[in-house]
């Protein structure tokens, strides 16, 4: 088990995001570094969710700029946030109910599509080849998350925490660099949290996808992140390797809830 | 028997042409899920266009070929429907991303009633004809079959043929496209779709062009069947439980539906009407979308949607 952590590939400085009176976040900065497994950790509502709508595109930050390969923006827009590598799993699921396992997936091969419509819609030549391509790699998708009984249910019948597997397949079928889990282990159960465990280290460290992840469960986030960014209303309370942040005051009295 | 027949025939065709209205519907209800109650606008619109552009072609432009004016005025009447769902994108449905479905419900009301007034005044507010050339004499098919054969309308069967053609385009580009897949996706949810990278802006001009398209493909046929004018837009009325019954995500949906109630309304009213006393062609595909609701609401061949609870 040996992978290199590299240089920093996403570097959020400064963001400060309100909603009318509320502020969400006040003044934070954490980068990620190529190839490592970030964690934002922090109790409900400390700005987790709001952060990675920020690094997403979903939310445009008052404050701040985010750094993304060099390159920095004072806010991002969703599609082109897509196609410079960053792909996401939602904390409220949001699958393409209607459609099958395999189709949900395949969407995500949309950005590689390539060849032209009319093409497509003929299926000749390499638009057909491409789209067996594209299927080949949804395949493997498919595989990896054990999901192959499933591949023509349509997502919505699906339990809880086998969509949470589509989902994550869906951001891995973009093949992305950097991809943002919102609480990828939460209402699961503790098989459930030890499989999706396992898939996000795997895809860490298979594919070398930088990773970032909510999660407000402290034990499995030490486990398996190199290092951990901690919120508390809106404000960067503590960052650093787990150890670290495990024994921080700042952080131990905001998960114990001393007075604020 | 003959009779019989060409009441069928004459229900088919009825119902081919709400089938292209409903499919305006189903087409943008399938890609943004939207349902989109400026259909009817937009079909009074291309209709109103395409009429104008064929009476100004000649008058301008000193072309008097027919073909060659109605081609013109089709083209140019496909723009306007382009610019119009470009304009649409981006004054209105660009700014409710991620809004509630009622939300964007009520945003194509206004669209609706923008939509028919700015027409009026662009193009006029008398009555238009559209005359593209198709044979309005009637023909007798299957003469060696029935005594007497049936009697059909040609245009009406030029008019199924058309919209046929469109209906199994449409059918390949939703199913068998990777196009089709990202507009699905974009229906069912916005924020998913664009985390992914499918341009919510680029499909929604797309899906409301395309709409746009069948809109003017069926206000020209209704319109050289019955004129243009603004009793156009309760056409999209009776599209309404058109697309209850096939379904409001299904394109064969739509041409089924369209089928069953132009068939229902013209037999029943033929058979049953005498008995009640007529007028059954009025209400007929209501009450039948209204049996549908109360026993399969997502329609014959809609999406079941199951949510957890």
């Amino acid at each position: 088990m040996s992978k290199k952590i590299g240089d920093v590939i996403l570097d959020v400085k400064n963001i400060s995001l309100s909603f009318g009176g509320v502020k969400a976040l006040t003044d934070i900065s954490f980068n990620v570094r190529e190839h490592e497994v970030r964690a934002i950790i922090g109790p409900n509502g400390a700005g987790k969710s709001s952060m990675l709508n920020c690094i997403n595109g979903v939310y445009t930050p008052q404050q701040g700029s985010i750094t993304f390969r060099g390159k920095t923006f004072s806010h991002m827009d969703s599609h082109q946030v897509a196609v410079m590598g960053i792909g996401r799993t939602f904390q409220n699921l949001a699958l393409f109910k209607g459609m099958s396992v395999i189709d949900n997936i395949m969407t995500g091969r949309n950005l590689k599509i390539k060849s032209n419509l009319l093409w497509q819609a003929l299926r000749i030549g390499p638009a057909q080849r491409e789209e067996e391509m594209h299927r080949e790699a949804v395949e493997h998708i498919i595989d990896f998350l054990e999901i192959q009984a499933y591949r023509k249910t349509p997502v919505g019948q699906l339990p809880y925490g086998l969509q949470k597997r589509v989902d994550l397949g869906r951001a891995l079928a973009m093949e992305p660099q950097v991809l943002l889990l919102d609480e990828p282990m939460a209402g699961m159960n503790v098989e459930e949290k030890q499989d999706m465990c396992r898939f996000v280290l795997d895809v860490n460290q298979e594919f070398g996808t930088t990773v970032v992840l909510i999660e407000h469960d402290m034990g499995v986030v030490m486990d398996i992140s190199d290092r951990v960014v901690v919120l508390d209303y809106g404000k960067k309370i503590g960052d650093g390797t787990p150890d670290e942040v495990r024994n921080n005051e700042d952080v131990i009295s905001a998960y114990l809830g001393t007075s604020h | 028997m003959s009779f019989f027949l060409e009441t069928l025939f004459g229900g088919l065709m009825a119902g081919m042409l709400y089938s292209l209205v409903a499919l305006g519907f189903v087409l943008i209800y399938k890609a943004s899920g939207v349902f989109n109650f400026a259909q009817g606008a937009m079909v009074l619109f291309a209709a109103l266009a395409m009429a104008r552009f064929s009476e100004w072609v000649p008058l301008y432009t000193g072309i008097t070929n027919p073909i060659v004016a109605n081609l013109i005025a089709f083209v140019g009447a496909g723009v306007v429907m382009f610019v119009v769902a470009w304009v649409i994108e981006r004054l209105v449905l660009r700014h409710l991303v991620n809004q509630e479905g009622t939300t964007l419900l009520m945003a194509t009301l206004g669209i609706s009633y923008f939509m028919e007034g700015l027409g009026q005044s662009l193009f006029g507010n008398s009555i238009y004809t559209i005359d593209i050339g198709m044979p309005k004499d009637p023909v007798m098919i299957l003469e060696s079959f029935f005594e007497g054969g049936i009697l059909i309308n040609k245009e009406d069967f030029y008019a199924a043929i058309i919209a046929a053609a469109l209906v199994a385009l449409l059918s390949v580009f939703f199913q068998k496209t990777a196009t089709g897949r990202a507009l699905r996706a974009v229906a069912d949810d916005h924020q998913a779709a664009q985390s992914i990278g499918i341009p919510l802006n680029r499909i929604w001009v797309i899906v409301w062009c395309v709409a746009g398209v069948v809109a003017l493909v069926a206000g020209m046929i209704w319109g050289s069947k019955l004129g243009v004018q603004f009793s156009l837009t309760t056409v999209a009325l009776r599209a309404l439980p058109v697309v209850i019954l096939g379904g409001l995500t299904s394109v064969p949906g739509a041409i089924v539906g369209g089928l069953i109630i132009g068939v229902g309304e013209k037999l029943s009213e033929v058979f049953l009407g005498p008995y009640v006393g007529g007028g059954i062609e009025i209400w007929f595909a209501y009450v039948l979308a209204l049996g549908f609701l109360l026993i399969r609401p997502q329609g014959l061949f809609g999406e079941k949607i199951i949510d957890r609870v």
